[in-house]
Order: structure tokens, then C-alpha cells, then sequence
């Protein structure tokens, strides 16, 4: 079993209204010092078996082609293994 | 014989009918093509319509961008078919690169539905060229997620190539960059445009009938492809 986990960021430079509502409700609901949001989306993913090298390059092209569009956000994939105790 | 000109159904797709209908008042054969097949039943042209496929899910047009009907599509679209992407049929284009640039979340967040002055930049396009140099037309906008980004060397390209098709006058609906309404590719058959010119083709129920003119210039460039 292993389990990856795949993060989904705009870009800096992609302006994020979600975020930017997120960062005025915070500052309404009693946080202060709010300087900036950014929200992203994450992916876990289970698969069966070890990860070998092709399904680990596979999932790394559609983190990139699926998963994210490169045009306006950054990926970062982490493999989670089961055996160190996830 | 008129062009046959296919329309895309996905699942969500909204306004594939009105798309459709306003094929067939240019004067047009419409016909319906299905986001499972990979057939396109010989049509001339493709319009990939307004709507929320696949439930907007995962990033608008992502999923739809996979269905077999596109491989078919984007195949077409290479070797010259024109291709009209209207609202989400833009994002799937966007989505296929076989546009650049990409469609975010309206910088107010909200939804907008309201009648849009535009002003047509590019009428050279499959798409645009029955419309006059600077013409000034109202059609509905309805979008969420209609905000056109790209990096600024692209906004350069797009803006000195003159592939920017359209252009928002008066009021910035969405944040789109540059008050970017629509593109076209370097080939000129490849059309996204984020208002929705096929509810603008009938006085009855459009703000005026200027949509009528995209598909009417779909159906020239189409006649002036079969003289050469």
C-alpha cells in the first residue's frame, strides 16, 4: 500500500479571490494580523502495492496534465509510505 | 448543401440547443455530436458549448477535455476544422492548450449575468471575419469562472499577433487580463470566447442579434475553404 499526496497551489502571481475572501473573513470572525491567504486543493491518493518507478512517473504527468493545469497553478507530489507508520 | 456544423453535448453541458438553433438560423446544418463518441459524423465545424461539464469538477473543462469526442476534436482542430469554444467550451479549449492562457474565478467572486458590450479586434478569424473592423456588439455574459489569465509575454503575443477577438468595453466583468473577452490560435480556426453569442440571435429573446454573425462567419469561411 502506499499513499500519495499531491498539493495544488495557484501560482504567486494568479490572483486568488477565494483566498482573498477567506482572508477578510478570518479578519471578521476575531484573527488579526491576517496578511495573506492563498487556497489550494489537495489530493490523496491510495494506491495498491509498492509504487514502482512507472506508476510513480505516471502519477507524477497527470499531476501535471490532470491533476493541475501548469498554465496557472504549481504541484508538489509526496510519497507517503505505509510501512513508516502513515 | 449547407456545412454541417457539430455541436458537443457533455454531461452538464447547458446550451447546446441554443447553439444548435443559432447554427441553423446562420444557415447551417446543426448536429448534435455526444462527449462518449469518438466520431464526429463528418461535420465541417465544431462548437463546443456553454454549461458546467462534468460538474465544473476538479478545474472547469479539465475532465471534459479527456472525453473521446475531444481526442477527435483537438485532431480536427490541427489540421484546420474551425472550432468555436463559447464560455465553458473556452475553458475546455483553454484546458486542451489548444489555446493559451487559462479561465479563473471571477476576481468579485460572484457569479455575473448581464447584457455585455464588446468590441471585435480580430476579423479575420474563422469565427469573426463576417464582422465589421471595430465592431461594437451586445451579448449575454453568464460566468463564474470567466477571468482570462496568462503570463505577460503571452498577453504581448496574443495582443501583437492580433489574436485577441474580442474585447470587454465599458465595465470588466470578471478581472479577465487586458479586458480579454476572446481569443483566437495563430491559424485563426480555433475560437474561445467567454460571452455567449448564441443567445444573441433572435430580436424575441437576445439583447440584439449580433451573435448571429460568429456563426454566419463559421459558414463563410467554411464556403470560401470549399473555393480554393
Amino acid at each position: 500500500m502506499a499513499r500519495v499526496i499531491v498539493d495544488v497551489m495557484l501560482k504567486p502571481e494568479i490572483l486568488d479571490p477565494q483566498g482573498r475572501a477567506v482572508q477578510g473573513a478570518l479578519g471578521r470572525l476575531r484573527l488579526s494580523g491576517v496578511t495573506d491567504v492563498r487556497q489550494g486543493k489537495q489530493f490523496i491518493i491510495e494506491l495498491e502495492g509498492d509504487l514502482d518507478d512507472a506508476r510513480r512517473a505516471t502519477l507524477e504527468e497527470l499531476a501535471g496534465e490532470l491533476l493541475s493545469n501548469p498554465v496557472i497553478e504549481d504541484y508538489t507530489m509526496t510519497v507517503v509510505d505505509d510501512e513508516a507508520g502513515a | 448543401m449547407s456545412a454541417r456544423i457539430g455541436v458537443v453535448t457533455f454531461p452538464g453541458s447547458l446550451d447546446e440547443a441554443d447553439a444548435a438553433r443559432a447554427v441553423t438560423i446562420a444557415g447551417g446544418e446543426a448536429v448534435s455530436l455526444w462527449h462518449g463518441d469518438d466520431d464526429v459524423k463528418n461535420v465541417d465545424a465544431v462548437v463546443l458549448p456553454g454549461g458546467f461539464s462534468y460538474g465544473d469538477y476538479l478545474r472547469c473543462g479539465a475532465i471534459a477535455r479527456f472525453a473521446p469526442v475531444m481526442d477527435t476534436i483537438i485532431d480536427a482542430a490541427h489540421r484546420g476544422m474551425p472550432v468555436f469554444g463559447i464560455c465553458n467550451g473556452f475553458q475546455i479549449l483553454c484546458e486542451t492548450h489548444l489555446l493559451p492562457g487559462a479561465l479563473t474565478r471571477n476576481d468579485h467572486l460572484h457569479f455575473v449575468c448581464r447584457d455585455q458590450k464588446l468590441r471585435i479586434e480580430n476579423t479575420a478569424s474563422a469565427w469573426t471575419r463576417d464582422f465589421a473592423p471595430d465592431q461594437e456588439i451586445v451579448i449575454p455574459l453568464k460566468n463564474g469562472e470567466g477571468g482570462y489569465v496568462a503570463d505577460e509575454a503571452t498577453l504581448d503575443r496574443l495582443e501583437g499577433d492580433g489574436r485577441v477577438i474580442a474585447r470587454y468595453l465599458d465595465v470588466n466583468p470578471n478581472g479577465s487580463r487586458r479586458d480579454i473577452a476572446g481569443i483566437t490560435n495563430e491559424r485563426g480556426n480555433v475560437v474561445g470566447l467567454m460571452p455567449h453569442p448564441e443567445h444573441a440571435v433572435e430580436s424575441l429573446t437576445g439583447p440584439s442579434t449580433d451573435g448571429l454573425i460568429f456563426f454566419a462567419s463559421a459558414l463563410s469561411s467554411l464556403m470560401a475553404g470549399a473555393g480554393q
